[in-house]
């Protein structure tokens, strides 16, 4: 029977709750989204009493269904004062889908000052002394509880950065390999810190299977879905091969490659960094695996294992997003460099975006120079890992830096980095930077398929027609999506095969028996994009905040020379459905 | 006439990076697959300057076409 951890860390107790029968069918985003519009005040300090810290595995996790393993975490964000909703791989959506937590809910703040760990099993959280913990940065958080326990043990962690609250931490989630995923966007991590949480495990000795209701009808439909992953040209060789970086050529070639903090559309060095290079680094070195998945049950397999020349490990999970940041956006033309920064955001635990972002901001502020990746990784280790006052200027964020260096060019939206898709020269992937629930995030409305890589039809990057109808229909899509559990790469698919969504909608009717259409999983997404907006509202965002800064209307960009050129009326449309 | 033909990920293998090609006047994207041996449904994105074209677009000389095969990511 599935049921709902309520936590609350001022007295410290654990409620174990029924699932409510309006939240029987829910997961993911769809819940935390849920519960943060019902119980977190939208006015409230994010890193105050009255927020809340939810954990929701997906509708499917914990499920043979491929790809299911995303957890979803939701708060008031600290960074962008929005509602948020992050997902991460790694263990812990199958661990609790298994162990029947249909959700966690964190709330209040300690009285004392000591830190916790909330340790996690099938009859509620325990909360356990963490002062031995203090301090640590992720791997070694992580290395102190596969020693303690074993490496079965789910671990949900935050860095130094996350205990002093700084608006870029994140919430690293321990993957099969003993490495990092992450909550990464939107400072969930300091969330966490300010609950005096450092750590969360979770035993889940006695989880069962996760009940379907109809079996048979779900195995037919599982089977079709994961044959539409392994036969599209995406998700079954593309990604498989050369991970997501393989879009530093591509996004390059059509002009829309962010570099030197916006400045250009295209970087002369982007082969260095680019997914061809990497994958045949990868392949060229000991060790080196071009294939991994974030979470069991994966079988796009986008992610890899990047060594040194002698094996050694540097990093995994090392994305285009974060491979752009750093190599194009920065200008760091060594593809070493960039691995070990990303290792050293893993480790402190700040969101690998915001970090490489924030990094331009700061190079073009003078604190480092352009394309110093040594610099870089000392800022990282030195002065956000330990919290320096550089440090705390630098970990809250893009903004944060604009705004202690006097500066006009900070790429954000609602105060979080803008990813690695420039939105003059791409311009539906602006208008989902401006207008998405969740501050500048490219995932909640990726028009990049349909803008430049063709999937799912095309609408012509440069040209304003059909973009807003086109970001509309992709953020209410992946809000659905984001509350299945699934991993968003399942779109590419779902796009261009016509039996996978009615295959993704058969397994979500089969696990919790009940009738589903296509049009009821996109009401879902309707449903919980519209909650999202009204408690944002509440908070004191007006269309005024679904705007991008003014340099993107002011600097045309080469190649094409584009600039941001939609009016407020035009990018508002978008809320009219 | 000459083109520069630029290739990407998995079109690479077997083939080149990036070279200079002799094509007839009045060539298309749809010629250079075949001299490729690319077949029509492996292309996913053909650019010229930065501009997305279809494979009937009829080459002028000098131009610079990126091919890339179906890919993603995010």
């Amino acid at each position: 029977m599935d049921k709902i951890f309520r936590v609350n860390m001022t007295d410290l107790t654990c409620k174990v709750e029924e699932v409510p029968a309006e939240f029987a069918t829910l997961g993911g985003r769809a819940l935390t989204s849920t519960i943060v519009a019902a119980e977190v005040p939208p006015s409230c300090h994010a890193l105050g009493p009255n927020n809340k810290l939810v954990f929701a595995p997906g509708q499917l996790s914990g499920t043979p269904a491929a790809n299911s393993g995303r957890m979803s975490a939701g708060a008031k964000s600290p960074l962008t004062g929005t509602i948020k909703e992050s997902n991460s791989g790694g263990t812990t959506a199958q661990q609790f889908a298994k162990m029947g937590i249909k959700a966690m809910i964190i709330e209040g703040l300690p009285k004392e000052d000591k830190w916790y760990r909330l340790h996690v099993t099938m009859d509620g959280v325990t909360f356990e002394d963490a002062s031995e913990l203090v301090g640590k940065q992720n791997f070694d958080v992580i290395e102190a509880m596969n020693e303690k326990f074993d490496k079965k043990i789910g671990v949900m962690t935050i860095g130094i950065p996350g205990e002093n609250r700084l608006a870029s931490a994140n919430i690293s989630v321990k993957d099969p390999d003993q490495k990092i995923r992450s909550h990464g966007r939107g400072g969930l991590g300091a969330v966490m810190g300010s609950k005096k949480i450092k750590a969360i495990t979770v035993d889940a000795t006695g989880a069962g299977k996760v009940a379907i209701a109809d079996p048979e009808k779900f195995r037919a439909a599982a089977k079709v879905f994961a044959k539409g992953m392994l036969d599209h040209p995406v998700t079954g060789e593309g990604l498989p091969t050369y991970g997501t970086n393989v879009l530093i050529n591509i996004l390059n070639e059509a002009g829309g490659l962010p570099t030197k903090n916006f400045k250009y559309g295209t970087c002369e060095h982007h082969d260095k960094v680019s997914g061809e290079t990497m994958h045949d680094t990868i392949a060229g070195r000991p060790n080196g695996h071009t294939k991994h998945g974030c979470h069991a049950g994966c079988i796009i397999q986008c992610s890899q294992v990047y060594t040194d020349d002698k094996g050694e490990y540097i990093t995994s999970g090392f994305e285009y997003e974060t491979v752009w940041g750093l190599g194009i956006n920065c200008l760091i033309e060594d593809l070493d460099d960039c691995a070990r920064i990303d290792n050293a955001m893993d480790n402190i635990g700040i969101d690998s975006i915001e970090g490489a972002v924030l990094l331009a901001v700061a190079m073009e502020a003078g604190v480092l120079p352009w394309g110093d990746g040594k610099e870089a990784l000392r800022i990282m280790n030195e002065e956000i890992g330990k919290c320096t006052p550089l440090g705390r200027i630098l970990g809250n964020g893009t903004g944060s830096v604009g705004k202690a260096f006097g500066l006009t060019r900070v790429p954000v939206v609602k105060n979080q980095g803008i990813p690695a898709y420039d939105p003059r020269s791409v311009k539906g992937i602006g208008i989902t930077y401006a207008t998405t629930t969740q501050g500048a995030d490219h995932t909640a409305g990726y028009t990049i398929a349909t803008n430049i890589l063709k999937v799912g039809g095309f609408v012509d990057p440069l040209s304003k027609e059909g973009q807003v109808e086109l970001s509309r229909n992709l953020q209410i899509a992946t809000t659905a999506v984001d509350s299945t559990g699934m991993c968003i790469f399942v779109a590419f698919p779902a796009l261009d095969i016509p039996e996978v969504l009615p295959a993704l909608v058969d397994m979500l009717a089969a696990r919790f028996g009940v009738e589903m259409s296509v049009d009821d999983f996109v009401a879902l997404g309707t449903r919980i994009l519209k909650m999202e907006k009204e408690w944002n509202t509440k908070a004191g965002f007006t269309n005024e905040d679904d705007r991008l800064p003014e340099f993107f209307e002011l600097e045309p960009i080469p190649p094409h020379n584009a600039v941001w050129d939609f009016t407020p009326e035009e990018i508002d449309e978008l809320w009219n459905f | 006439m000459k083109i520069t033909v630029k290739l990407f990920a998995g079109f690479r293998d077997n083939r080149f990076k990036v070279a200079e090609q002799d094509v007839p006047e009045a060539a298309t994207v749809s010629d250079i697959l075949t001299a490729l041996d690319i077949s029509g449904p492996e292309l996913g994105v053909a650019l010229i300057n930065g501009r997305h074209v279809p494979p009937e677009h009829v080459l002028v000389d000098g131009e610079t076409l990126s091919l890339f095969p179906k890919v993603g990511g995010g």
